[in-house]
């Protein structure tokens, strides 16, 4: 099992490890993004993620057979949040499950890493000057 | 002349003001397509811009055709 979804709702990670577990495996790994009170030196009070869904989707979901092809693991499923985030949020999940748990530690940190640079997804921060931008842009 | 929808996003949607815009162009390519719209809406040099075409990432360069549905990606910044 591999999936990548968007969520307009609050993430919520037990859910998602329910789904990966395996009786087969002995190794699961997770990677939990949140929403930081500062980028660059300036203090952020709030951001809003917002993403291109329908090629968010199949971009992601190529990472993650990207990552079934490259590294011995049985599932992995990622969720990344859209819509406006307080501080703490969570903003993106990740999880692997595997027989052996180095490849669950390489997966994870292969699909977090080109989820961030390939699934058109943008940030926009608000600061607590009253200014916004969006990052990258 | 052809039809083209394109969507918008980030920066993009803030200085169109809208989601989205049916056009009616005489654009070539879709960077072509960019340097007519970033003429009525001020948008930023095309420079790291990509582009999807018909839901899937395509060349600025592709040549753009009647229907085609059209989104221009800034630099993606999730997680």
């Amino acid at each position: 099992m591999s999936s990548f979804g968007f969520s307009a709702d609050p993430l919520d990670p037990a859910r998602y490890r329910q789904l990966l577990i395996d009786d087969a495996c002995g190794g699961f790994v997770s990677f939990e993004g949140w929403v930081r009170n500062h980028n660059d030196n300036r203090p952020v009070v709030r951001l809003e993620y917002q993403a291109y869904e329908e090629l968010g989707r199949k971009e992601g979901q190529r990472v993650l057979e990207e990552a079934r092809q490259k590294f011995e693991i049985s599932s992995a499923l990622c969720v990344h949040r859209v819509g406006a985030l307080e501080i703490g949020d969570m903003a993106v999940w990740v999880g692997v499950s595997a027989h052996h748990r180095d490849a669950a530690f390489k997966a994870c940190r292969y699909i977090i890493d080109e989820i961030k640079h390939r699934v058109p997804i943008w940030k926009k921060e608000h600061y607590a000057d009253g200014d916004s931008g969006w990052i990258n842009c | 002349m052809i039809r083209i929808r394109v969507e918008f996003f980030a920066m993009l949607r803030e200085h169109a003001g809208r989601a989205n815009e049916d056009i009616e162009t005489d654009a070539g390519t879709a960077a072509e397509l960019y340097a007519e719209l970033s003429g009525r809406h001020s948008f930023p040099a095309i420079g790291s811009m990509k582009v999807a075409i018909n839901q899937e990432f395509a060349d600025l360069d592709s040549r753009l055709a009647d229907g085609d549905a059209v989104v221009f990606i800034p630099p993606v910044a999730g997680g």
